[in-house]
Formats: structure tokens, C-alpha cells, sequence
């Protein structure tokens, strides 16, 4: 598939930002039982803009892989059948709940309703909020991941891997960005966020090179025999029907050499994992402030990547009857 | 319930792609709105194409043969494009069963061309909405048209009559007829899409001759000329 950089902005910025949000709410849980050290309502409220501001950002992306966006609203219609227009409506939910729950702290409405689990845990609107919160980044994660492996011609994304992909990739680089936040405030959720994105990044690390070795080996159900319908060992195509371009030779196929595929596959696997492993590792021992910024960056550039990776690999089927200009 | 879909017979198209102009020509001057070609006379054409038609070899020379193989929109009776379109602007006519885009709700987010493993579906250049063969819908549905002409561009182009056009869901039907009794076939049909356009396969007309027709094995002349002849006259020689 051809790789758009607006899809690959709306997917990495969006698992960024629910991340995000669902690194600030596990952070204020954590601190509510009193596990980790409690922060103020400013640390929320400005997490939750930030978090707001990558999924603001990400649907901004996706405007540009539209060719009507202006129709953009009439994509909420079909949710009954299509995972795009599932997303189209969580999408929104997802950023109204972070705007809610940023907002709630900002105006401190804090003080617990009540108390559950024998006394231990304060539930306040910021909680509900926050667990509402977290059934909704799931089901995005769900929404956003299915878009791709939902269509079975594509072989290579059609694999639960690739909802595992975006949720745990997603959840690293948010759970990374929490981490240089909190670096960058200076205040003693380093080794709390890092430690989590650490845990993160180590599962997509696993269903990542699961979906690589996969794919590697992947034998694709259809073949030029099966798309003309001819029985023989031996095909060629002379003429696709016109010698400029036409939709299906732009959209279908990255028009990359293998070589470029497979920098960018070793580009990613070290941007995404182990060097964002290790910055966070020294920044523990150095107690640096900037390190896991640098860490998030380097892995948010490694998604970038990743993403891009991630369709130029998807080989579609209509290829086949694009093989040979003239 | 209807079933429009072609029949294409691929023993008898030539490839001169009279269907690709003939569709072109007709969907471009329709109601909907141009067929858009972007830099028609500049190094690098591009343009929005209902059908093609393209050309396949088969087998390794000197044992080859052509085949011109024209390619549109199948029509799916379970088409893959439809369920994933977020706005409802892909659909399938309840009533014929072709499948359509409104290309007033279309969004051009492409994801119903990655749905269709034939690649069919073009996004147009200009008007930034999904595009597909529409099976000449506004013509075969014109009660206005004499019967005959109620075809698709593409089967009235057609100088070989390589392409059939009807119901294939009525088993009398000429073309449910040419795919029963001639060998009709679907493409991919690993996916389950069910199209409803069909292709015939070619089919070799054979001599089939034997040695014994070619000599005749009970020639009296060869049966009984047991002469060794040591370069006197023979009965040739005389006869003549």
C-alpha cells in the first residue's frame, strides 16, 4: 500500500494521546491509594490539554486523507458495519472525556463522593471520568486497529497482531511521554511513567516482531492464475491497459525499493525499542531531566516509521493486474 | 431477485478496447458530472477509467497465446467495498443489484478501494469522490430507450460481441445460458466476494486427425505391390 503521511500522523498521534491520558489516570489511581507520591490539579489539567492536543493534532491529520472533508461528518453514519465509521464516533467521545477530565481538575471538583474498597479508595468525578476514560481509549484502540485488520484482502494487516500493534505501541509512547513530562516538571513520577513504558514497549516489541516473522513467511491466497482465472503455470502480463498512471498504480504500491523497505524496518525496530529502553534506563541512574524527552521523541520518530512500514508491507492483491505497463 | 452483471467470453475479444472508449465516452457525458482526465497531453496522463482492458501471455514461447482480458467493477452479490464505506454512499441496488456510489455522500476516504481485492474503484482526480462502472446505470434504466439500446456502453460497443449483458440470477437468460453450458468462471474466487460478472474461457477448436486418415491403411496398390523393381519400366511408367 501506499504510504500517507496523514494516516500515519492520525494513528501514531492518536495512540500518543490516549496514552497519554491513560498514563495521567493510572498516575492519579496509583496516587489516590497513596502508592505513589500525589500530584496537583495543575499536572492533570495541563497532561489532559496535552493529551487533547495530540488527538486534536491526529484528527487534524486525518482531514487530509480526505478528498471531501467537508462531507467529514457523514462518516458517523454507517457504525453498524464499518470499523472507520466506529472510530469516526469514539474519536470524539475519547476527546471529550479528556477535555471533561482536564477540566474537572482544573476547577479542583476533587472531594471523593464516597469511598469504595474498605475505605481505601476515594472516587471522586475525576475517577469515573478517568474509568470511563478508559473503556473509551481501549475501544479506540480497538476502532482504529480493526479499520486495518478488518480487511481480509490485505493479508498482512488481517491478524489480531495488529490491533496488539497500535494498543501496546500506542501505550508505550504514551506512557513515554508521560515520563518526559514528568522530567520535565522535575517532579518523582519519572521512575513510575518510565518503568510503565518500559513494560509497554517490551509487549510491542513481542507482537510487533510476532506480526514481522508472520508476514515474512505469509503466502498470499490470491495469485495472477486466481485473478484471470487461468489455468497455468506460466502468465505474463504485456499491457496493464494504458502506460501513464492511473489510481491503481499510485495508491496500491509504495513504489519503494526493497532495499528502502528494509532501512526503514531496521530503522524502526532500533528508534522504537531499544534506544528508548535505554534512555530511560540511564535517565534513572542520572536522574536526567531531558533524557526521556529524548527518549519520546526518538520512539514518537521510530512510530513514524513504524507506520510507514506498516503499509508499504501490506502487498494488496489488485497489484497483480498491475504488473507490466506496455 | 435481479442479478445485472457481463459476461465476457474471453475466446472472442480481441483487445481493441472499443469497450474502454465506448464507457468512457458515454459515463463522461452523463448526468453525473465528467470522467476526469488530469494533464491528458502533458508527459504524465492521468484519468478516471471505468474498464480497461489488458493483456496477459500465457505459456512459454513458441507455446503461447494472447489472452485480452477487460476488466470492471464484478458487482458483487457479497461485494466487500459496501459493509466498510463509513457514510453509506457505497451500496447495492436493492432492486438490479449493482453496486453504486452517491457521489453526493462520498467523503473520498479511499477505504472502499482498499476494500476490493480487483482494484475497481477509482478516486477522481477533480471531484474527490469515489468512482466505479456503474453498469451504465443511467441508460439501462431509461424506460425512454428502445429495448435494444437499454445495454451498457461497453456490450453495444463491443464488435465480437464479447460481452454479454443480463440477469444472471434467471436461469434462462442468455448469459446465466453461457455461463452454465460454456464454462463461466469468477475471479478470485478465494474471498468469497461472489461476483456476478463472469468470464467464458477460451476454447481451442481442434483437428483431430489420425494417421490412418491421412493413408489410406487398406490401399490396394500399397497392399499388393510387392514388385522389387531394379530400374525397368514399372506400372507407373506405363499407365501414365
Amino acid at each position: 500500500m501506499h504510504p500517507a503521511f496523514s494516516v500515519i500522523f492520525l494513528t501514531t498521534l492518536l495512540g500518543a494521546g490516549q496514552g497519554l491520558f491513560l498514563a495521567l489516570f493510572t498516575g492519579q489511581l496509583y496516587a489516590s491509594i497513596k502508592l505513589i507520591e500525589p500530584q496537583g490539579a495543575e499536572f492533570y489539567t495541563v497532561g489532559s490539554a496535552l493529551a487533547l492536543l495530540l488527538l486534536i493534532a491526529g484528527l487534524g491529520a486525518s482531514f487530509f486523507h480526505l478528498g471531501r472533508p467537508e462531507r467529514a461528518w457523514r462518516a458517523a453514519s454507517k457504525w453498524r458495519t464499518s470499523w472507520l465509521s466506529r472510530e469516526v464516533i469514539v474519536l470524539p467521545m475519547m476527546m471529550a472525556v479528556v477535555f471533561f477530565y482536564g477540566l474537572l481538575h482544573f476547577l479542583g471538583l476533587t472531594q471523593p463522593w464516597f469511598v469504595a474498597g474498605d475505605g481505601t479508595l476515594p472516587i471522586d468525578a475525576t475517577m469515573l471520568l478517568g474509568f470511563l476514560g478508559v473503556l473509551v481509549a481501549f475501544a479506540l484502540f480497538v476502532c482504529t486497529g480493526m479499520i486495518y485488520a478488518s480487511v481480509k484482502f490485505l493479508e498482512e494487516w488481517h491478524s489480531p497482531y495488529t490491533i496488539a500493534n497500535f494498543t501496546f505501541l500506542g501505550l508505550a509512547s504514551g506512557f513515554m511521554l508521560a515520563a518526559a513530562y514528568s522530567a520535565y516538571l522535575g517532579n518523582h513520577l519519572v521512575g513510575f511513567y518510565g518503568t510503565w513504558a518500559v513494560a509497554f514497549t517490551l509487549l510491542a516489541l513481542g507482537t510487533r516482531t510476532a506480526s514481522l516473522l508472520r508476514n515474512a513467511t505469509l503466502k498470499h491466497k490470491s495469485t495472477l492464475q486466481t485473478a484471470i482465472g487461468i489455468r497455468h503455470n506460466k502468465i505474463v502480463q504485456k499491457s496493464q491497459g494504458f502506460t501513464a498512471g492511473s489510481f491503481n498504480t499510485r495508491e496500491f504500491f509504495h513504489h519503494q525499493s526493497p532495499e528502502l523497505l528494509r532501512m526503514v524496518r531496521i530503522a524502526f525496530l532500533v528508534l522504537v525499542f531499544p534506544i528508548p529502553l535505554l534512555l530511560i534506563a540511564v535517565s534513572y541512574v542520572l536522574e536526567s531531566p531531558t533524557l526521556p524527552i529524548a527518549a519520546f521523541l526518538i520512539q514518537y520518530l521510530g512510530l513514524v516509521a513504524e507506520r510507514w512500514y506498516f503499509f508499504a508491507e501490506a502487498q494488496h492483491p489488485q497489484n497483480l493486474y498491475y504488473q507490466s505497463i506496455a | 431477485m435481479t442479478q445485472l452483471a457481463l459476461v465476457i467470453d474471453l475466446n472472442v475479444c480481441v483487445g481493441c478496447h472499443a469497450c474502454v472508449t465506448s464507457c468512457k465516452q458515454w459515463n463522461t457525458s452523463g448526468w453525473a458530472g465528467p470522467m476526469v482526465d488530469e494533464n491528458p497531453y502533458g508527459p504524465d496522463p492521468t484519468g478516471t477509467f471505468f474498464n480497461r482492458v489488458q493483456t496477459f501471455e500465457v505459456g512459454s514461447y513458441p507455446n503461447t497465446e494472447t489472452v485480452h482480458f477487460p476488466k470492471s467493477c464484478l458487482h458483487c452479490e457479497e461485494p466487500p467495498c459496501v459493509p466498510v464505506c463509513p457514510t453509506g454512499a457505497s451500496y447495492k441496488r436493492e432492486d438490479n443489484g449493482v453496486v453504486l456510489v452517491d457521489y453526493d455522500k462520498c467523503i473520498g476516504c479511499k477505504y472502499c478501494s482498499w476494500a476490493c481485492p480487483y482494484g475497481v474503484r477509482e478516486l477522481d482526480e477533480q471531484q474527490q469522490v469515489m468512482k466505479k462502472c456503474t453498469l451504465c446505470i443511467d441508460r439501462i434504466t431509461d424506460q425512454s430507450l428502445p429495448e435494444r439500446e437499454r445495454k451498457p456502453a461497453c456490450v453495444l460497443a463491443c464488435p465480437t460481441s464479447a460481452r454479454l449483458y443480463g440477469d444472471v440470477h434467471d436461469p434462462d437468460s442468455e448469459v446465466s445460458v453461457a455461463i452454465r453450458e460454456r464454462g463461466g468462471y469468477a475471479l478470485m474466487p478465494e474471498w468469497g466476494t461472489k461476483p456476478a460478472n463472469h468470464y467464458l474461457p477460451r476454447q481451442k477448436t481442434r483437428m483431430h486427425i489420425s494417421e490412418d486418415e491421412l493413408q489410406r491403411a487398406d490401399n490396394p496398390l500399397t497392399k499388393e505391390d510387392i514388385t522389387v523393381y531394379t530400374g525397368e519400366e514399372t506400372l507407373d511408367d506405363v499407365t501414365w
